[in-house]
């Protein structure tokens, strides 16, 4: 068991090198001189040598491979041009609202898939069966952007005064703000204590849990449908044709057979024996849609009018601030790379069955 | 003694000859079935009914689209104003007013010509990026697969590393390096889905490589590239052919969030994705502008969505017959 995370862990590493390395490359591949293509009409003779010599362009391949890699390490990953603060700062300010959004995101997809998955499963070709694969694919078809523009537009102008308008812009209703709760607390805190509770109280759910400010938190669960309905559609799409095949080939074997022929009401095969051993594929699943979630949070927080993580990555790009681009990339590969660990590690938990191989 | 000889090389032949034919039968019936198998699906049949439209429409925008793509219509028609809804006669649109079926855009051109003249690109687009991405990605995959070793080791390593990232937000990287623009979108979109095939590839040489009859195509004394590429990849080809079609689909996709984040093709090119981003922000005043390029995105990528979950059931019989699917 301990060998196989651990060997699960060193087999990351090759992989966390290369993503190092592609970055690296790729910030290399710039046509044209970096110094004329950051300063623009600045660059003179003199201060292009500068630069390299500050910048150790002057310096053989693999002696700035290793200079990146160092810089990364001690968490400098350089500073936006057009937010003038340094990336780490901008990450740390902006990762908890994607995060919140990507996590409202996963909890509609499952919720609202494995149990179409299953009942599609059970009711193998009736209608609801038929419908519910047909939507599915509808649903990975469908750009997330598009979704999340029409989202916007149906309950935010076509249901105005009706019940079911949501607002399609921000976090929370203008003039609506809370404290982080270590200050409504009276902690007094600072340094890198301070940064993880700051960290935590962007997640305004939790923050107005913690603060007991219900208002505050149905406002935000208000805000956070709209966009989590358009990032989740895509995974849900997926999770239900999931379930529901991986439902069907448990629903087949001899064990779900015996059960049934014990006497055992169908209701609780389905759910008891059956169900259990069709979700461990699930979670792979949820694993691999990660990237998904990510991607799709960077193409909605722009419509959505939300300061995340993805609106700093759009705001880079249209500004041209190409090396918050490349941060960004390694940042969010490598949280990526870790995320799959942790699923995996967390499978055998799940799976006996992986520990034996 | 040659009489023996003589009958037995005499039923060697005809062993031989029965064999010929029962191959040549087999290998027709494989492709017909499937064909047979992926016709019987309803939904696969919708998605090559939908594709075969695309198509249509694709080859004759020309001549279907009312107006040039690019045409601004102030001083060409009288009445016309900048995002005007949607004007069909038969719908009770005045006859005294041009017709527009999806009305016009921001800079007052035909939303309708737009749309269909976008057909053309986004199925260039889903071609031309899976085309590259399986040649290069079939060629290190069996390459790897077939040789083994070090450098197959060194390809996968390679490849794993490739998907360790999110696919839009590398290919976003890419892009950003080489600078917006379509051509570039597609070659990071390109680039992007190589892993897949080559991982499909490798796989599908790893099963055919011990098979018999690439021993006994060695024993003949076959090179190594015409044993992989005569003998093994026409052998494992289904595979890539399902995830080839479900690529060009997700590639659709890519493109037009590329082009939205403004990566992609740029105005006035009429794509999809390019369209939905120039009128992003009227969607309150005037949400034909959206509503109609995201549509077209949808259908297309449906269309090959719904043929490639029939192809995967057509050509892999063991699905077709637990009926999983």
């Amino acid at each position: 068991m301990i060998t196989y995370i651990l060997r699960r862990i060193l087999s990351s590493i090759p992989v966390l090198i290369g993503i190092l390395f592609v970055t690296f490359a790729l910030a290399r591949l710039i046509p044209g001189d970096p110094c004329r293509a950051i300063l623009g009409e600045k660059a003179t003779e003199k201060i292009c040598a500068d630069f390299a010599v500050r910048h150790g362009l002057d310096k053989p391949i693999p002696v700035q491979f290793a200079v990146y890699v160092g810089e990364i390490l001690r968490g400098d990953l350089g500073t936006s041009l057009r937010y003038g603060k340094p990336v780490t700062e901008l990450i740390v300010e902006r990762l908890p609202t994607t995060v919140e959004l990507s996590l409202a995101a996963m909890v509609f997809s499952v919720t609202v898939g494995v149990p179409l998955g299953i009942i599609s499963a059970v009711r193998h070709n009736s209608v609801v069966d038929v419908s519910t694969m047909l939507m599915a694919n509808i649903g990975v078809s469908m750009p997330v952007f598009w979704l999340g523009l029409m989202l916007a537009y149906i309950f935010a102008l076509l249901l105005k005064g009706t019940p079911l308008q949501l607002p399609p812009s921000g976090r929370l209703s203008p003039g609506m703000s809370i404290p982080p709760f270590f200050e409504v607390w009276g902690w007094e805190v600072d340094g890198a204590l301070r940064s993880i509770l700051a960290f935590l109280g962007g997640f305004n759910l939790l923050n107005s849990i913690l603060t007991w400010r219900w208002d505050v938190f149905l406002d935000a669960v208000k805000h956070m449908i709209l966009p989590a309905v358009a990032v989740g559609t895509i995974p849900l799409a997926i999770i239900a044709r999931m379930t529901r095949s991986s439902m069907l080939d448990v629903l087949g074997q001899d064990y779900v057979r015996t059960a049934r022929a014990k006497g055992l009401p169908r209701s609780k095969v389905v759910l008891k024996h059956a169900l259990r051993n069709a979700l461990l594929p699930l979670v792979t699943i949820i694993g691999l849609s990660l990237g998904t979630f990510l991607g799709g949070a960077v193409l909605t927080e722009t419509i959505f009018g939300l300061s995340g993580v993805g609106r700093v990555l759009y705001d880079a790009i249209t500004a041209r601030d190409y090396g918050v681009v490349q941060s960004f990339t390694v940042v969010i590969a490598t949280f990526f790379v870790v995320l799959n660990l942790i699923v995996d590690i967390s499978y055998v938990y799940l799976d006996p069955r992986v520990r034996l191989d | 003694m040659n009489i023996t000889t003589e009958k037995k090389e005499v039923t060697g032949q005809i062993a031989d000859l029965k064999a010929e034919r029962l191959r040549s039968r087999e290998s027709v019936s494989i492709w017909r079935s499937a064909l047979r198998r992926l016709l019987r699906r309803k939904s696969a049949v919708l998605g090559l009914i939908m594709l075969g439209v695309l198509v249509f429409v694709a080859l004759t925008a020309d001549i279907i689209a009312p107006y040039d793509p690019e045409q601004v219509l102030i001083g060409v028609e009288e009445n016309v104003r900048m995002r005007q809804p949607p004007c069909i006669h038969l719908l009770g649109c005045p006859r005294d007013q041009p017709q527009h079926l999806m009305g016009l855009d921001g800079n007052v051109r035909d939303q309708f010509s737009r749309v269909i003249y976008g057909a053309r690109l986004s199925l260039l687009v889903g071609f031309t990026t899976v085309s590259f991405a399986i040649v290069i990605g079939t060629l290190l995959g069996s390459i790897a697969g077939y040789i083994g070793g070090r450098l197959d080791n060194f390809i996968m390593r390679l490849m794993d590393v490739l998907l360790a990232f999110p696919s839009l937000l590398l290919a976003i990287a890419i892009v950003s390096i080489l600078g917006p623009g379509l051509i570039n979108a597609l070659l990071a979109i390109g680039i992007v889905s190589i892993p897949a095939y080559a991982r499909v590839a490798r796989a599908s040489v790893l099963t055919v490589r011990g098979m018999e009859f690439v021993e006994a195509s060695r024993a003949l004394g076959g090179g190594t590239s015409y044993i992989l590429f005569s003998r093994i990849l026409p052998n494992s080809l289904t595979p890539l052919i399902v995830q080839g079609t479900l690529g060009i689909g997700t590639a659709i996709l890519d493109a037009a969030a590329l082009s939205f984040l403004g990566l992609g093709a740029q105005p006035p090119t009429p794509e999809w994705g390019t369209m939905l981003s120039a009128e992003r922000n009227q969607v309150f005043t005037a949400p034909h502008l959206v509503f109609y390029p995201g549509l077209a995105i949808m259908l297309t990528v449906l269309a090959f969505n719904l043929i490639g979950d029939g192809l995967r059931d057509a050509l892999d019989p063991r699905l077709a017959q637990s009926g999983a699917d």
